[in-house]
């Protein structure tokens, strides 16, 4: 019974014998916390007491015989998800004393699916960044070499899984936070369509690119994952009413046939020269398989970055205005008037990064500006859409690398915006598009794991994870561990 | 207030109508009115992170009522968007409200001015949005209160077109909106407690010039006495501004009803950018043509025509009409009295006069009337078939009101109300008076007519006033022919 190396299918299997029961498996990773979370800094919050009441009434159900695929199974979420009663703080000084009255839908389904929280993970501030260094509580470490980041913004998250202080956690993805991350970590990552899981109770970044998913150690995991988390939700109008398919049944289906489209201008930027070798490795693998590569274009991709980085901060610089210093969160000592108050409250409560979009996001959004900006962004947004729209009439899935580069050193791009966001140059067209995207291990460059982007058709979660469940069949670089933190 | 000689005014109003639904637009808290501060404010109200607003499904149904009511074009698809600006009643900083594309479009309303003259005035558009909180600036010195009970109310914003020509028709048009709103059940038309705000938008040109003049905007006025009284002023001011040789800028102006005067709050220049975009929490709208048409089919008449019915219908002067179709519950009363009657004009009667005086008197509505239509309608009825006099049908309305009773019938019975009918039993009365005095009924046989009244109010007074007059006086005519 290898505990540090299991996935959540595996947990299962031991609890449901009675190898393990949930209490003992939560002191294991509290444990592991304690001992690892120093050097790592991956969680702000640890909720040791709520999980070990968790865990108890686990154990009961798993005793009763009516455990669900995730009861007992100890988990990290991102210090996103408001969750009553704990503090939530989005990484942010703004929010560092905040607690929500009220939990988030995906925080909620996970709780009565019987998983339990270990606590809340670190995170860029606000979910802005590709680094995680942008947390008002510190950078965190990436497990697989600690001068190192573990990718961002769910940068926590990712390295909490692969550190194995939890056994999988939620991330939230808006232009790449959760596929870069696991790429950088050598995790699965999911973001599902727009709209397949709820954002209620999740803080806002951009509104109409934020989505929520899983970051695990497989597939079959995040197929797991995903059936919880995913599903209608009143409470979110923009939440989608479809079904939620049952993903785990669909992971061994056949893919011979399936269509896989592989796009050159993947190819023909700043890719790392190994990257692209593993990358070119891992569609061989596929091929093997059965599946069909056939090329096909995005012409309207090279605009992506320039598009999302209007589209991200406007949203932002509306999303943010509520933290005023007025009625929760930051506020700044002895104000003289209101103008004073907001001033320094958003001033002092904000960092770096954040206060940058909000000022590019205003400025996109103004008078005169409109059109030239948040307009012309939009326009873009529609050719991308309709870019896979045309390419999955005639592909089933996209395949490419997931970041241009395996993790970089702690500092090594803090000093340049626009060398930062070139990390999610190959995810945020999905973003935009809204359709589904996954990354999963690829191998290693120079001893850190690098990921490959799998983009499916909105909805199609189900085809996305049964190729990725056959890849990991086949490979074995998702089972592959990061070396034990000191 | 005339308009000065050599000028003409502009007038077009933005006036926002607090629907009267039970919640609020984007959440599930309260729209009562008077609670403690911030009592109904929930989660989503008070822009807490991680929350997200969800359309109350009812406001879609009034919007499309009061676009239907002003023959508009309800658009298929609208949508929301933010309107970004930092106060601190406003928890979001954004406000989220219609502004490319909003739920109506185009329509018009029929105004009648003081003169009887009639007027159309053309409707721009009218969107849904939230209402924001309140601030409390009196409440502690150096503090200022933020009340966020109000903030998420719903608010429908109609827009005229400048073709108000004078506060006359200003408020005209004001009124002519609130009986809408109202009679549609879209507004409570309360006016007291800000169901009904308006913004005025006024401009002033030589009678001769063919454009617009420089507008101000004068915000946020409470009643139809501010908003007649603000025109004339802010008018007043353009023109003495402009005939001293001055220049007017656009601006945004607050009427002070103390001094009597418009302020400049800011000008054109210093507007906000309120930068708007897209709501991305939010669909767009969509409204079927199957949801229109069942709220078409199941709307009211509206006070226009059916003042024009219930003249013709009822045979009732244009005044009465007008009264009783101006409000919808009292319309509903009337008609139903004068269904039960057959009797149009003593129901317009009854409840115009005495109902309708009790009602004022006592600060009541029509709903809230102790006396039901059943009831009005019975009581006309015992006055036309005879069994009660006019006289004695007051001192049962009294009683209905009092609620010492339910059934008129019943009470006169009991009572002994009757009218006394039998020639048999006034006969010899009007024999014995006649005989007593006999030269007022010599005079009265001569052509005196005035003493008629005297011999019947014998009568009636010998019989408590149960005999029925009309009868009294045919039969002392009968007696004195020769």
């Amino acid at each position: 019974m290898n505990l540090r190396s299991a996935t959540i299918a595996e947990l299962r299997a031991f609890l449901d014998r009675g190898d393990i029961s949930a209490v003992e498996l939560t002191d294991y990773y509290l444990d592991r916390i304690d001992r690892f979370d120093k050097s790592l800094n991956t969680y702000i919050t640890r909720t040791a007491d709520t999980a070990r009441a968790s865990a108890i009434a686990a154990d009961k159900v798993i005793a009763q015989g009516k455990a669900t695929s995730l009861t007992g199974i100890p988990i990290a979420e991102k210090d996103l998800f408001c969750i009553e009663g704990t503090r939530t703080t989005a990484g942010s000084k703004m929010l560092a004393n905040f607690k929500a009255p009220y939990t988030a839908t995906v925080s909620t389904k996970l709780a009565n699916a019987g998983a339990i929280t270990l606590g809340k993970t670190n995170m860029d501030e606000f979910a802005m960044g590709s680094s995680n260094e942008n947390s008002y509580f510190g950078p965190v470490r990436n497990p697989w070499d600690l001068n190192r980041v573990p990718g961002g913004s769910s940068g926590g998250s990712a390295a909490a899984v692969a550190a194995g202080l939890c056994a999988a956690s939620t991330g939230t993805d808006t232009g790449g936070s959760i596929r870069q991350p696991a790429a950088l970590c050598g995790l699965t990552g999911l973001k599902p369509t727009y709209g397949r899981i709820s954002r209620w109770g999740m803080i806002a970044f951009a509104s109409s690119l934020d989505q929520a998913g899983p970051m695990t150690r497989s597939a079959e995991d995040a197929a797991i994952m995903l059936e919880h988390m995913a599903g209608h939700d009143p409470q979110d109008s923009t939440a989608l009413a479809e079904p939620v398919p049952a993903y785990t049944s669909a992971l061994n289906n056949d893919i011979k046939g399936l269509r896989i489209g592989v796009c050159q201008a993947f190819f023909d930027t700043d890719l790392d020269a190994e990257v692209a070798a593993k990358t070119r490795e891992a569609l061989r693998v596929l091929e093997s398989l059965g599946a069909k590569l056939i090329d096909i274009a995005l012409p309207h991709m090279a605009y992506s970055l320039g598009a999302y980085y209007v589209i991200a901060p406007a949203e932002c610089s509306a999303n943010l205005a509520r933290f005023d210093g007025i009625r929760y969160g930051y506020r700044c000592e002895n104000p003289e008037d209101l103008q004073d108050l907001y001033t320094r409250s958003r001033g002092e409560g904000f960092g770096q990064e954040v206060k940058k979009r909000i000022l590019v996001g205003t400025f996109a959004l103004s008078a005169g500006y409109y059109d030239a900006f948040y307009g012309r962004a939009q326009r873009v947004r529609r050719l991308i859409k309709q870019d896979f729209v045309e390419a999955f009439n005639q592909v089933d899935v996209i395949v490419g690398p997931t970041t241009p580069t395996p993790a970089f050193g702690i500092g090594a791009k803090a000093e340049s915006g626009v060398d930062m966001y070139l990390q999610d140059i190959f995810t945020i067209s999905a973003s935009l598009a809204g359709v589904p995207a996954m990354s999963i291990p690829a191998g290693l460059v120079a001893d850190l794991p690098i990921g490959l982007q799998l983009i499916g058709n909105y909805l199609d979660e189900a085809t996305l994870l049964n190729l990725a469940h056959q890849f990991q069949q086949a490979t074995d670089w998702h089972t592959l561990i990061a070396p034990e933190a000191p | 207030m005339s308009i000065p000689v050599g000028w003409q005014v502009d007038i077009g109003l933005e006036i926002h109508a607090q629907l009267s639904t039970q919640s609020k637009i984007f959440s599930g808290a309260s729209t009562a009115f008077g609670e403690a501060p911030n009592s109904q404010a929930c989660a989503i109200d008070l822009g807490m992170p991680g929350v997200l607003p969800r359309v109350n499904a009812a406001v879609y149904e009034k919007a499309v009522r009061f676009g239907l009511g002003v023959t508009g074009t309800i658009n298929s698809e609208s949508r929301f968007d933010r309107k970004n600006y930092f106060y601190p009643d406003l928890p979001k900083g954004y406000q989220i409200t219609q502004m490319d594309e909003p739920i109506v479009v185009g329509g018009h309303i029929q105004i009648t001015g003081k003169d009887q003259s009639e007027k159309v005035v053309r409707i721009t558009r009218a969107h849904l949005e939230e209402d924001a909180g309140k601030s409390i600036h009196d409440f502690k010195p150096s503090f200022t209160g933020i009340d966020l009970n109000r903030a998420g109310t719903p608010l429908l914003e109609i827009v005229s077109e400048p073709d108000l020509k004078s506060a006359d028709e200003a408020v005209a048009y004001a009124k002519a909106i609130h009986q809408l709103l109202t009679y549609l059940d879209v507004c409570d038309g309360n006016m007291a407690e800000g169901s009904l705000r308006f913004d005025a938008n006024v401009s002033v040109r030589p009678v001769d010039a063919q454009d617009l003049g420089v507008r101000s905007e004068i915000k946020n006025l409470n009643s139809f006495r501010f908003l007649e009284q603000a025109i004339n002023h802010e008018v007043q001011r353009q023109v003495d501004a402009l005939t001293r040789g001055e220049t007017l800028t656009q601006d945004t102006r607050l009427f002070d009803p103390d001094r009597l005067e418009t302020r400049a709050m800011r000008s054109k220049e210093t507007a906000t950018d309120y930068r708007y975009f897209p709501e991305p929490d939010l669909l767009p709208v969509k409204i079927s043509d199957a949801f229109i048409n069942d709220i078409k089919d199941n709307m009211p008449e509206l006070p226009g025509p059916r003042s024009v019915r219930f003249q013709s219908e009822f045979g009732l002067s244009l005044a009465d009409a007008q009264l009783l179709a101006g409000d919808r519950g009292l319309g509903d009363f009337f008609e139903q009295v004068a269904m039960i009657t057959g009797n149009g004009r003593s129901a317009a009667n009854w409840v115009r006069g005495d109902l309708l005086g009790k009602l004022n008197e006592q600060n009541l509505n029509i709903s809230e009337s102790p006396v039901s239509p059943d009831q009005m309608g019975a009581l006309i009825g015992l006055i036309d078939d005879d069994i009660i006099s006019g006289k004695t049908a007051k001192t049962v309305f009294a009683a209905l009101w009092a609620g010492e009773t339910t059934q008129p019938a019943e009470y006169v019975k009991a009572q002994g109300l009757e009218q006394v009918s039998d020639a048999g039993a006034i006969e010899p009365l009007i024999e014995t008076l006649l005989a007593e005095h006999p030269k007022q009924a010599e005079d009265l046989r001569a052509g005196k007519d005035k003493l008629m009244g005297f011999f019947v109010g014998k009568v009636m007074q010998a019989t408590g006033g149960k005999a029925n007059p009309q009868q009294v006086n045919a039969m002392i005519r009968q007696k004195l022919s020769p």
